[in-house]
């Protein structure tokens, strides 16, 4: 459903609140973070951002590690041995911007005074958001026996990067051992896949005097360039330490359409549905059941897609789109060689706007944004997530809809009793639409949200009560209506 | 029931049971089509509802609506006695099923294309594409706001089961079924023999066997006795032909759609084979 169409009813005044999902909560992604004391192995939730267009992509990583820096380590399959500049370091910033940007958002409209005679205003404004030193000289001959070569080693922030390419996952898996990593179980059955393919492997670790140089807490994100047929994230790998289902929000950035998978179902994650107004004072539970409930509903067997726009604008907006230098830092390579490039996205007038309309059509190359999120489990991803994009350009975005009641008296005039009627069954339709999304009991939200338990009426006390609080001849087209 | 029975009883069962049988193929229709038919539009119906397949139903109705216009127009200006209708239901269902536009007018331009081909673009007395097969690929790659979702059936078990059972059923009442069986086997053998290399785990076929696409694709659109080669032998190398295709597009390639393009794209070899192997073509049994 298209989201403009919806603003139309009812809509005097509207508040968008943004949510920002799962960023306290994301861990580590495709790799694993190795913990020479076997602990902290946190794989629970993460986020990826991937641009691509053509071949070449651009991956960033955003690593939440929140253990001691001398265990950190990460291992991730790459197409090719990347060179020094093809590895950036990327801005944690962008991951928020890009989160918040994109994050499921409530709409509130308040209804109007119901004895006010006029026409139902269509206007749409929005207000603001709530919202291990180890060292990789000559081992030559070591490695040699292993099979692995070290291709290139870098320090790039505070990031001590090796790429190794290896022949057999047994000698990767003793050589990260030797080396002083610690490898979880069944590493080398993970490893196997990517080194038949000839993928090479990206291995980073903290250097700790480039870390205190930083002054950052944490560890910033990893960003790779390259070119690849695949358009894939692998995310086998992350599951060797898996412990119940994981979480995976990736943020494809692409020029043309929405991007899906190609081997799993993508679904929508259902939206556009009107909620009980309790719902505001915890929309990240909210969101948490709804999305745990779709999740089991589906088997974790699905990918959810929780936004697609066009970056260019937005409505309503959880956050302002990016600007195109944020897009840069997002690893958007297809902004060059437009001039004034500043002024083509994210143009600000004075005083912020809650709704960004579409760019004229001298905008610069399009940046899509596909949100995607994915609760997976060792056995119902079998094979890594590939990807594709799509010629469809149909913008979704997980909105929610409150309606607050218009608050007067009842007696104020016959449309008044009318009205608290109807949004007495509107109250109720809500209610339903919460527990149907939630898998939760009526009896346990009506509690929770303050609902409250439509009074038992006998179907010919509504029949007369209504013709008698509307004056009789009206209730027929009420009733039609 | 069985143990109540007297001996009689069951000897009179024993001689009924093969005239019922019989009864049944006397009254069942013949012509394979029908069910085709019956099943696709159980398999539309059912992803549209339970599995969010993204087409609307205008897209649906104008596929339909231009269908069948475009089999009236040609049958009309060819002066063929048969109009030929269930073929292009047919045609309309895979349409349907497989692509997918965020407009109205690719759906009904695709199918006009398809079946337009059928009439246009034939060797001997066959047409060459399968109809369905070329008009998803003229929409995907011609047409702005095209595509296909190959990851739309989800991997539901049960699923994969009503294609099997059901798509037997239609494959040996069109006595083609021996192509589907062969492409299968050679399409998963490769599968299989990629998970042995890789070392990956055997979940990963499962994986592709539970797919709807591969055996709407096996069943459905390989087996379509008018475009495929008459010669059983021809057929079993024609099979593993666009099988090998397929596997190679999808894992040396990483494209997407392997399936539909390996079909298209060894198309035209049918009636090379045709020529190499002689043999009576295929005539549609009606009721």
């Amino acid at each position: 459903m298209h989201a403009s169409s919806l603003h139309a009813r009812f809509a005097r005044a509207i508040v968008a609140v943004s949510l920002a999902i799962g960023a306290s909560a994301a861990h580590a992604f495709c790799g694993f973070y190795v913990g020479k004391a076997d602990v902290k192995l946190f794989n629970e939730a993460s986020q990826v951002i991937l641009a691509r267009d053509g071949e070449r992509t651009v991956i960033s990583m955003l690593n939440d590690y929140r253990g001691d820096l001398k265990e950190f380590a990460l291992v991730v399959p790459v197409p090719e041995v990347l060179r020094r500049g093809q590895i950036h370091i990327g801005d944690r910033r962008v991951f928020d911007r890009i989160a918040d940007y994109s994050a499921p958002r409530l709409a509130e409209y308040f209804d109007d005074d119901p004895c006010a005679k006029r026409e139902l205003e269509e206007k749409a404004r929005m207000a603001a958001p709530a919202s291990a030193s180890m060292t990789m000289q000559d081992k030559g001959a070591l490695n040699k026996a292993l099979g692995v070569t070290v291709e290139a080693s870098y320090t790039v922030g505070e990031y001590d990067i090796v790429i190794l390419a290896a022949k057999e996952s047994d000698g990767l898996e003793t050589w990260l051992v030797q080396n002083g990593y610690r490898i979880p179980r069944g590493a080398s059955k993970a490893l196997r896949p990517y080194i038949k393919q000839e993928m090479k492997f990206f291995v980073a670790k903290v250097n700790l005097k480039e870390q205190a140089k930083t002054g950052a807490t944490m560890l910033r994100p990893l960003q790779f360039a390259f070119e690849s047929k695949k358009f894939m994230l692998p995310l086998r790998l992350g599951m060797i330490n898996a412990n119940g289902p994981q979480d995976l929000i990736a943020f494809v950035l692409s020029k043309n359409g929405r991007v899906e998978s190609t081997n799993y179902r993508t679904v929508k994650l259902p939206a556009n549905m009107d909620l009980p107004v309790g719902v505001r004072a915890d929309f990240q539970g909210f969101y948490k059941a709804m999305f745990d409930a779709q999740a089991k509903r589906e088997q974790h067997r699905v990918v959810f897609t929780e936004y697609f726009w066009d970056m260019s604008w937005c409505d309503p907006c959880a956050a302002d789109p990016l600007s195109p230098e944020e897009l840069r830092a997002a690893g958007v390579f297809w902004l060059d060689g437009g001039d004034g490039d500043t002024n083509l996205i994210g143009v600000e007038p004075s005083g912020k706007p809650r709704v960004k309309r579409p760019a004229p059509a001298s905008a610069a190359q399009p940046v899509m944004l596909t949100r995607l999120h994915v609760r997976y489990t060792p056995e119902t991803f079998p094979e890594d997530l590939m990807f594709q994009q799509t010629a469809d350009r149909e913008n979704f975005q997980a909105r929610y809809v409150l309606r607050h009641a218009w608050k007067g008296d009842p007696n104020a005039c016959p449309e008044a009793a009318r009205y608290l009627e109807s949004v007495r069954q509107r109250e109720e339709r809500e209610a339903r639409a919460l527990a149907e999304l939630t898998a939760t009991s009526l009896n346990e939200l009506r509690s929770k949200y303050g609902i409250k338990a439509p009074g038992k009426r006998q179907w010919w006390e509504r029949l007369w009560q209504e013709s008698r609080e509307t004056g009789g001849a009206q209730w027929l087209s009420y009733v039609g209506g | 029931m069985q143990a109540s029975a007297t001996p009689g009883e069951r000897g009179a069962w024993r001689q009924s049971a093969p005239r019922v049988a019989g009864w049944m193929q006397a009254r069942l229709p013949r012509d394979a089509r029908l069910y085709q038919i019956l099943f696709l539009a159980v398999l539309l119906g059912s992803g549209v509802v339970a599995r969010d397949f993204a087409l609307r139903w205008e897209q649906a109705a104008l596929t339909f609506a231009a269908g069948m216009t475009t089999q009236l127009l040609w049958a009309r200006v060819l002066n063929l006695p048969k109009r030929n209708w269930l073929s292009a239901i047919i045609t309309c269902f895979g349409v349907s099923i497989l692509l997918r536009a965020d407009s109205l007018w690719v759906h009904p331009l695709a199918v006009m294309l398809a079946l337009s081909a059928k009439f246009v673009v034939r060797s001997g007395n066959k047409h060459v594409f399968n109809p369905a097969n070329l008009g998803v690929i003229l929409a995907i790659t011609l047409v702005p706001g095209a595509w296909i979702s190959p990851g739309q059936w989800g991997n539901d078990l049960a699923y994969a089961a009503w294609f099997v059972v059901l798509g037997a059923l239609v494959t040996q009442r069109a006595r083609r079924w021996d192509i589907s069986w062969v492409f299968l086997l050679a399409f998963l053998g490769l599968i299989a023999l990629r998970i042995a290399w890789l070392g990956q785990s055997w979940a990963v076929l499962g994986h592709q066997l539970q797919s709807g696409a591969l055996l709407l694709f096996a069943f459905f659109m390989i087996s379509d006795p008018m475009t495929i080669p008459n010669h059983r032998g021809a057929r079993v190398i024609y099979a593993m032909l666009v099988a090998s295709v397929a596997f190679v597009w999808q894992y040396q390639m990483y494209k997407p759609n392997a399936l539909v393009w390996a079909l298209f794209l060894a198309t035209p070899l049918v009636p090379v084979l045709d020529r190499l192997l002689p043999a009576p073509q295929h005539v549609w049994r009606q009721s």
